[in-house]
């Protein structure tokens, strides 16, 4: 299908982006590789007045390392993040997950930054975002700010973001040396979303007690979360089959899961329990 | 009526430009305005890649990106893949190995294949059934397909060791 008629403007900077933000007055939607917002505007779901195009800006390009983050530009494309020898070297659990995403031609446009602050509670990265304690980087009027992923994702399709703002980056922890990461998907077999995905990193000690631990789940609620019941079971126990699969039992704890036609809510709560203990199994043992 | 804007692409090696509505798609402006029929459309979800075309060097979906956000760009549709007299390796790998039944989905899967094959002249065949998850094939059942890729990808390597080697394997020919 055709979207509908809509105006469009090209921002060559940040701060011209942020400035026909607010001269668009909320009717202003930002475009960068398109590949959530395009589908949407096909349907007639999204109908924007007017589109800014980012997707030219390139200071919004690129990985560098801070410390012990990876600090990836927002419009850095799934394919480039790949490809990126910083990446293979400090997060191959990226390399993981976006490998996960979509297929080819779509890992060609689609950019990190565009699958966070679309928020969508069947994207990938959210769950590895929780995980690695990312934060995501915004302009906006009032300067820079850093929100962590915890505050920034809030519903589904909804996020902390102002709305004459903009993501300029998201950085992710390099989990910790002697650490194991993980992101396995349950994939939707039509859509290829996640109906599950969990993300899991962790370290233990030399005598097998766990010392740091994360859990991102995607797909199940609506919204990506992280299972803190598991974390908190797990955090200074041994890492052992039992403990391990208890603490999995955990992992929909107090979350309300979506329900569509594929899975039921009470699928999803089985499948993130799976899913949970095979990535603990993953990383821990 | 929406305000129109230039916009100037670089289609199998040859300059072209039209005036487009924002909302008009990459895909529309290769069939409608520049007459290249060879890729098509399969579906309304971005799922199908039967409109799978080069971008700046890249496999991508026409049908989900603005032909606006490509100003600027070089394209490369089937038909600059090779031409009749002298068929891509990816062409005469799907002929011979019989890649195809209705035809429907080929251009689409030719370009994904391309941009498999420009990166990696030696697939393995879960690498190529990797590469074809973004093409959807309603007759064929992907066997053939794959040996059809697998075929190319050994005709590429022949040609490149020879000494006259393949100049460019994505923007030979130009019929449109
Ligand atoms: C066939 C298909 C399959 C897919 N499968 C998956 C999958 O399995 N898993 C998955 O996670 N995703 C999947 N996707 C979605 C894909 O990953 C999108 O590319 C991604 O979610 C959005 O990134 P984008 O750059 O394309 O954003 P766009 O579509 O350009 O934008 C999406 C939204 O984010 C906003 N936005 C974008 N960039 C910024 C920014 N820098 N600052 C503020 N707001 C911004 C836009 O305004 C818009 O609201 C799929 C897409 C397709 C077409
Ligand atoms: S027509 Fe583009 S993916 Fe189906
Ligand atoms: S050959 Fe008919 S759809 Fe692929």
């Amino acid at each position: 299908m055709i979207p509908t008629s809509f105006d469009y403007v090209r921002a060559a900077s940040v701060p011209e982006a942020i400035q026909l933000l607010k001269n668009f007055n909320g009717e202003g939607k930002l475009i960068a590789g398109g590949h959530s917002l395009v589908p949407l505007m096909k349907f007639r779901i999204t109908t924007p007045g007017t589109l800014i195009d980012i997707s030219q800006i390139q200071e919004l390009k690129g990985v560098s390392k801070e410390g012990g983050r990876l600090v990836i530009g927002a419009l850095t494309t799934y394919a480039e993040a790949l490809g990126d020898p910083l990446v293979a070297a400090h997060l191959p659990v990226l390399a993981e997950a976006i490998q996960k995403i979509a297929d080819l031609q779509v890992r060609n446009k689609g950019t990190i930054g565009g699958n966070i602050a679309h928020a969508d509670p069947a994207a990938d990265l959210p769950a590895l975002a929780l995980a690695l304690d990312a934060v995501v980087h915004i302009t906006g009027e009032d300067g820079e700010e850093r929100v962590p992923i915890q505050d920034f994702l809030f519903g589904p399709f909804m996020t902390a973001l102002p709305e004459t703002s903009i993501v300029t980056a998201v950085s992710f922890a390099i989990p910790p040396t002697e650490g194991k990461s993980t992101y396995l998907k349950y994939f939707h077999p039509a859509s290829g979303y996640a109906v599950v995905g969990v993300a899991a990193v962790a370290r233990k000690t030399a005598d097998g007690v766990i010392n740091h631990i994360r859990v991102g789940i995607t797909g199940a609620g609506d919204c990506a979360f992280r299972a803190e019941n598991v974390e908190k079971y797990l955090l200074g126990k041994t890492a052992t089959l039992e403990n391990i699969s208890k603490a999995a039992q955990l992992a929909a704890d107090e979350v309300d899961m979506g329900e569509d036609l594929f899975a039921s809510s009470d699928y999803r709560r089985h499948l993130c329990e799976v899913y949970t203990e095979r990535a603990l199994r993953k990383v821990l043992l | 009526m929406a305000k129109k804007y230039p916009v100037q692409v670089k289609v199998n090696g040859k300059m072209k430009s039209a005036e487009v509505e924002p909302r008009l798609l990459l895909v529309h402006l290769l069939r409608d305005e520049f007459d290249l029929t060879g890729t098509h459309i399969g579906c309304d979800t971005s799922q199908c890649g039967a409109c799978t075309v080069m971008l700046d060097g890249m496999a991508v979906k026409s049908c989900t990106i603005l032909a606006i956000q490509a100003d600027g760009a070089e394209i490369t549709t089937v038909e600059g893949l090779g031409s009749r007299e002298e068929l891509h390796p990816i062409q005469q790998g799907f002929w011979e190995k019989h890649g195809l039944q209705c035809g429907f989905c080929t251009p689409g899967v030719m370009m994904a294949v391309n941009g498999l094959l420009q990166e990696n002249i030696n697939p393995s065949e879960a690498e190529i059934r990797e590469a074809l998850d973004g093409v959807i094939c309603r007759c064929t059942g992907y066997q053939f397909i794959v040996k059809a890729v697998q075929h190319a990808a050994e005709l590429i390597r022949e040609q490149q060791s020879q000494p006259v080697s393949l100049e460019n394997v994505t923007t030979r020919g130009d019929v449109s």
